[in-house]
């Protein structure tokens, strides 16, 4: 069984819910290597998408991620906007008009979102940003993926926990993008707000696969 | 946190809403998505001028918007860039066919959001050229870092700039002296306190009492150190000495001196900074032909201030003087 436009939005509204609830552990792990603005943005564009679902309710998976990544894309500012607006908007296009998304497809839609952020924001593995916990993510999902059973919750339970991995993973890097990077040594012993964020995004896309 | 405000949330549409009836007729303010427009904008047949950013930098951006100098400005959340669906209707606000340029300091957050809506409104039969500026020196590692960033510099390029485009020069022109001016000005920044961002509700980072942090950024993003607190004088010679060491100015150099407040640091104090400067560059040869002491790029209420020098050449220096109509600049008219 794969996914459907259900999961899609049931995976939006897990992520909505979980930029509330962390909406300021977001903002104090911004605080010592960003701006503070973090937990707020994500909360306020989530708050946004949960809107416009309301408004139109999507008719495919894809059709839930392209809204997804045109209103984070207005609504977020930052980095952060343009960033995931461009992760949505690349894996609604590998998603295409599949109403029922299987494990492979799945995996090339994550993977399509890491390229999209990393061709967006020009940063690699290492340089302490959201790159350090999409990237474990896809590897995981795409060897998940080929498994052989195709089962998509597995895809994505892989993900989400890689996902958590990689964002633990920022803890000792020293950021080479982002504001933090003009901390230098000082980043080092800080998380990277962004990372977390997407981790959370997609411990929410497992959760709504339950 | 005490602030004057009345919900954390609203404190950028309750802020520029004050500023649009305060300043009636020199703007227009559209509230959403939000932008503000010069009140004769688009004036026929020139080029427009879209600026932009987080808020928290008062007057800079919206108190820069008139004749003479930006013809729209875009205020994003505290501390955070505006998006895309705020920058491409003030872009297309004052748009009047010569092109506009966008005007953008470079942190990550705005060089995206920019960038994403240069490219909407060249879809939409705009031409777009991009001014980025990145004047400040306490970044070092510019090539392992988002690179420097765009700080009491940006002032300097939208006067400039701004009178380039009200005399009428055509998009390329003034998008070449605002990259000149951006080539031939530097900055650098020092915090005595911290600020706190409204919805966040405690200050930013932490200073000590007796702490200073020297090459901090418009946001409380750090600097290059923290040191203990100096005298004015000290303090003065470690802001100017790395900008006029990048800056390679030599003995004879015409320069604008900026000594820009933070927000929460007296105009006396500033005057005490500007005159150690303005003695340390004489010492050098160098002569100050302008200036401009005050607060117009700030970082909420923190303490501190930058220091900015400008390396002039004549028309760089007519276009200064040139009027200027705006709320928080105006002089020859």
């Amino acid at each position: 069984m794969g996914l459907d436009v259900g999961w899609a939005v049931r995976w939006l509204t897990l992520s909505a819910q979980a930029m509330a609830e962390h909406r300021v552990e977001l903002i104090e792990l911004d605080r010592p290597i960003g701006d503070s603005d973090h937990g707020e943005n994500m909360d306020r564009g989530f708050k946004a998408v949960m809107d416009k679902l309301a408004e139109a309710p999507p008719e495919t998976p894809a059709a839930a991620l392209k809204l997804t990544a045109m209103t984070l894309m207005s609504k977020v500012g930052g980095a952060a906007g343009p960033l995931y607006g461009t992760a949505f908007l690349r894996a609604a296009t590998a998603l295409g008009e599949a109403s029922d998304v299987d494990a492979a497809t799945l995996a090339a839609a994550l993977q399509a979102a890491r390229d999209g952020i990393v061709a967006r924001g020009k940063a690699e593995s290492g340089d302490k940003t959201m790159v350090d916990a999409w990237t474990p993510a896809i590897e995981a999902a795409a060897a998940a993926a080929g498994d052989g059973d195709g089962d998509v919750r597995k895809v994505l339970l892989a993900a989400a926990e890689a996902a958590e991995a990689g964002a633990v993973s920022t803890d000792p890097m020293l950021a080479r993008k982002g504001r933090a990077s003009y901390l230098g040594e000082r980043s080092i012993g800080h998380r990277d707000p962004g990372a977390v964020s997407s981790a959370l995004i997609l411990r929410a896309a497992a959760g709504a696969a339950e | 946190m005490k602030k004057l405000i009345n919900d954390p949330k609203a404190v950028v549409d309750e802020s520029v809403e004050g500023f649009g009836l305060a300043h009636a007729d020199l703007v227009t303010v559209f509230p959403d998505p939000k932008y503000i427009v010069r009140k004769d904008a688009p004036v026929a047949g020139k080029v427009g001028l879209v600026s932009g950013g987080g808020s928290g930098h008062e007057p800079l951006h919206g108190g820069y918007v008139g004749m003479g100098m930006l013809d729209a400005a875009v205020p994003g959340a505290v501390f955070t860039s505006p998006t895309p669906d705020q920058i491409l209707p003030a872009t297309l606000a004052v748009s009047s066919g010569a092109g506009v340029v966008h005007i953008v300091k470079n942190y990550t957050g705005d060089v995206l959001n920019f960038e994403t809506a240069a490219e909407l409104a060249q879809a939409e039969g705009v031409e777009i050229r991009t001014v980025l500026v990145n004047d400040d020196v306490a970044v070092q590692d510019s090539l392992y870092t988002a690179g420097r960033r765009g700080v009491g510099g940006t002032v300097l390029v939208e006067k400039i700039a701004g009178a380039a485009a009200e005399r009428g020069d055509n998009l390329d022109a003034v998008a070449a002296i605002g990259d000149r001016v951006n080539q031939n000005v530097r900055s650098m920044g020092v915090a005595l306190s911290a600020c706190t961002v409204p919805h966040a509700g405690v200050p930013s980072f932490e200073l000590e009492e007796n702490e200073i942090e020297i090459g901090i950024g418009i946001h409380g993003e750090p600097g290059r150190h923290r040191i203990p607190m100096e005298n004015a004088d000290g303090i003065t010679d470690r802001l100017l000495d790395p900008v006029v060491s990048d800056l390679g100015l030599a003995s004879g150099d015409q320069v604008l001196l900026f000594v820009n407040g933070m927000g929460g640091t007296p105009q006396s104090e500033l005057y005490i900074v500007y005159r150690r400067a303005a003695q340390k560059l004489a010492e050098q040869g160098v002569t100050v032909a302008r200036s401009l002491v005050g607060n117009f790029i700030t970082s909420l209420e923190m303490q501190g201030c930058s220091i900015t020098v400008l390396r002039l050449d004549d028309e760089m220096t007519t276009l200064w003087d040139a009027p200027v109509h705006t709320p928080a600049l105006r002089w020859g008219v």
